[in-house]
């Protein structure tokens, strides 16, 4: 038993399953690239010999820059000096993305054929919705229809995100219109029937949501209460207690000065303000992603071409900046909006970046390996199902302050339906460990679009609720057939 | 080999309701060294291997780690003497990638955020130094094959720096060279020193690796067999609790058709 592992005789099949892979998704961009150092099509047997020869060589032979489309540079190294640490890891088996922008397009191209979709889908979809309605009405992509729907997107939208943590661990939460109306209804009680002051009615609204879903989390996760029927009672118990909390009045309207209608009525009119935004993102992000690079340099393990990072910044930069120029065209950047993406932003990070995100990864991926290696399963499927109803409560206040009221009929409806749908629309699997919270975005600018579309033609409802499921269906067909091409292409 | 044993099991006992799945098992583990764990089905190996990595813990009985007495009543608790127990599966989360799995449960932050740079270099490093070639770090777990899953959770296991490795069947459902592999791999964490608890149903596996044989049968001791000195035949009768049993009758069969011939 002292086989080398690293002996030819040992290893032609994966290789050359490997090659064919590249060679695959080589032709699946339909460029004209080769795969393998010789520069041959027929990668498998150059590919097989070349590698087998000395993983060293082609490492150095990519540091050193030899930018060719040929090279077999395993991953991107950008710089000439090369950590031994990375050329000893780098292996002849690996799928081969080439350097440059042509690299970064083919792997795109194999990602997508692989069914790693993301956001490609909805992307295209949005696209497409918009190209429509704007095709039919002119006004559709108006400065001010476009600022309603930034508006309109706020609540609910924030109600998605807490769905998409949900999503992720691979469960649902029912429970989220009813939390969102009884936010408002208890907002509404304590600052405008009670006299209490604003910030702590807002306090103790948010805290009864987060309260609320801590306590479905609790039944779900600790007694074992499927959450689909946990949630499902909620949806019922806590419509009830809304009405209690309302009691005969019905409808309470909130002050038109209050801080809670500021927030969806508010516009920074000074133009400088969305550009500033728009350009602060543009360079935060350019800041990260080279600061990211030049440490992966330094510990010399892969890092992103400056090339690739520089699209990545053209394309942010061009969304922010059309995004900014159509709001100030109307009444300038809505707080709505800036609340909302900054929302986004911190979710994002806490889902990628943070320890608590990689947990909940790991319970939807795979319960039991989340437990074995040591992660509490119940605080986490408790922890996020509070934060689902935290969220729940920040979209009721949203909505509420949009239209300056809570009423009996506050998250009901279809509200939950579309928190839900905004969500898979955007991308996030249901079955659990796959999606990012901006699908909440992507996904209710898709409801939203439509919504507002289907309004400014003078559609009825009816016609709306049945494009708007079609669209739910498709997201829904999407990602159960994505995630069947990622298991045949052993990436389920 | 060293006198003190790394691990000592002294008297384990375990009850399930009616069954008494373990009475009076002793088991001892020195570093450097590899036991093989073997015994049929239903025998108590899982149980005894639970005992240890603080899932299921024994009624009765001490274990004792470098010479003390220790409890062990949770896996955090094995986890923290240096116990690393890597499960036939379950032990990986598909969606996640390599650097992500090595990582699970024991992530390097910066500041509150995920040090990501430095879990790459740190996962390159250490499968570097295990001889461990995977396509790439940064792909899902569900790309890869049976056999690289299966290294890649024995490397996990080797992150914690632990002193005794349990391996539940790491080759059962394995092709014949990522076997080979894993095999490899079990020597390499002798060769750094540690000790090796292997359990398996294969017996050339255990030939070809382990030191040390230790048997149990119903639930106790069936005797402890040094690999060099014993009989692939010998183990066989003391798993199944006789030198009259199917295998042995098979090979009596089949050599009696070949002196007749």
């Amino acid at each position: 038993m002292t086989t080398d592992l690293n002996t030819p005789a040992d290893e032609p099949e994966p290789r050359d399953h490997a090659a064919t892979t590249a060679a695959e998704a080589d032709a699946g961009t339909g460029t004209t690239g080769t795969t393998g150092s010789t520069g041959t099509t027929s990668g498998t047997a150059s590919a097989t010999t070349e590698a087998t020869h000395s993983a060293t060589e082609t490492a150095s032979a990519a540091a050193t820059g030899a930018a060719q489309p040929g090279s077999s540079a395993a991953r991107p190294i950008k710089g000439a000096p090369v950590a031994p640490g990375a050329v000893a890891a780098i292996d002849p088996r690996l799928l081969v993305r080439e350097r440059g922008f042509k690299g970064y397009l083919q792997e795109f191209g194999r990602k997508l054929r692989g069914g790693e979709l993301g956001s490609v889908p909805v992307v295209v979809g949005l696209a497409i919705i918009w190209a429509v309605f704007q095709w039919k009405d002119s006004a559709f992509l108006s400065p001010k229809n476009l600022s309603d729907l930034s508006i309109y997107i706020v609540g609910t939208g924030m109600i998605s995100v807490g769905i998409v943590l949900v999503l992720l661990l691979g469960e649902i939460d029912l429970s989220v219109g009813s939390v969102s109306g009884l936010a408002a209804a208890i907002l509404a009680v304590l600052y405008v029937n009670e006299g209490m002051s604003e910030w702590l009615a807002i306090l103790i609204a948010l805290s009864a949501g987060a309260a609320a879903g801590a306590l479905h989390g609790f039944f779900f996760a600790r007694i074992g209460v499927p959450a689909f029927v946990v949630t499902l009672a909620g949806l019922l118990a806590w419509n009830g207690l809304m009405l209690q909390v309302l009691g005969t009045t019905g409808t309470i309207n909130l002050d038109r000065d209050s801080f809670i209608v500021y927030l969806t009525s508010h516009y920074f009119v000074y133009i400088a303000v969305a550009y500033g935004v728009a350009g602060l993102a543009v360079a935060s992000f350019l800041a990260a992603q080279l600061l990211d690079a030049r440490r992966r340099q330094a510990a010399g393990v892969p890092s992103r071409p400056l090339s690739e990072i520089l699209v990545r910044t053209a394309v942010l930069a061009v969304l922010a900046f059309a995004v900014a120029w159509r709001l100030n065209e109307y009444k300038g950047l809505p707080l709505a909006l800036l609340i909302f993406l900054v929302v986004l932003i911190a979710y994002d990070v806490l889902l990628r970046r943070t320890r608590f995100g990689r947990k909940v990864f790991a319970v939807g991926g795979g319960v039991e390996a989340a437990r074995r290696a040591g992660i509490n399963v119940t605080l986490v499927r408790i922890t996020v199902f509070a934060i689902s109803g935290l969220m729940a409560s920040v979209g009721g206040l949203f909505i509420a302050s949009r239209i300056a009221a809570a009423n009996q009929g506050a998250g009901t409806g279809n509200l939950l339906m579309e928190a839900i749908a905004a969500a898979v629309i955007g991308g996030t699997s249901l079955f659990g460990g796959r999606g990012s919270v901006w699908s909440a975005l992507l996904g209710m600018l898709v409801i939203g679009s439509i919504a507002s579309g289907m309004a400014l033609l003078g559609i009825e409802a009816s016609v709306q609720y049945m494009i708007t499921g079609g669209v739910l269906l498709a997201a829904v067909v999407i990602d159960s057939v994505s995630r069947r091409t990622q298991r045949s292409a052993g990436r389920g | 080999m060293t006198a003190t044993p790394v691990l000592a099991l002294r008297g384990i006992s375990k009850r399930f309701g009616a069954v008494q799945a373990l009475t009076d098992v002793e088991l001892e583990v020195h570093a450097g060294e590899v036991v093989a764990l073997v015994g049929d089905n239903g025998a108590g190996k899982s149980t005894l291997v639970k005992t240890i990595a603080g899932v299921g813990p024994a009624d009765d009985g001490v274990i004792e780690w470098r010479g003390e007495q220790v409890r062990v009543e949770r896996p955090h608790d094995a986890q923290a003497l240096g116990i690393a127990t890597v499960y036939q599966d379950l032990a990986l989360c598909d969606n996640i990638d390599v650097v992500g799995n090595l990582f699970l449960g024991r992530e390097i932050t910066r500041a509150g955020i995920l040090d990501e740079v430095e879990m790459e270099r740190r996962s390159r490093e250490l499968l570097e130094t295990l001889s461990i070639r995977i396509p790439s770090v940064r792909i899902p777990i569900a790309s890869l094959s049976g056999g690289q899953r299966q290294t890649v959770a024995i490397a996990r296991s080797m992150l914690g720096e632990p002193g005794l490795v349990i391996l539940d069947e790491p080759t059962a459902a394995l092709g014949v060279e990522q076997t080979a592999q894993v095999l490899d791999l079990v020597e390499r964490l002798r060769e750094r020193g540690l000790a090796v608890v292997l359990i398996s149903h294969n017996m050339a596996d255990v030939k070809a690796v382990a030191d040390r044989v230790a048997v149990l049968r119903l639930g106790r001791n069936n005797g402890t067999f040094d690999v060099a000195t014993t009989s692939q035949e010998d183990i066989i009768s003391a798993i199944t609790g006789a030198t009259d049993n199917a295998v042995t009758r098979r090979k009596a069969r089949t050599s009696d058709a070949e002196d007749q011939k």
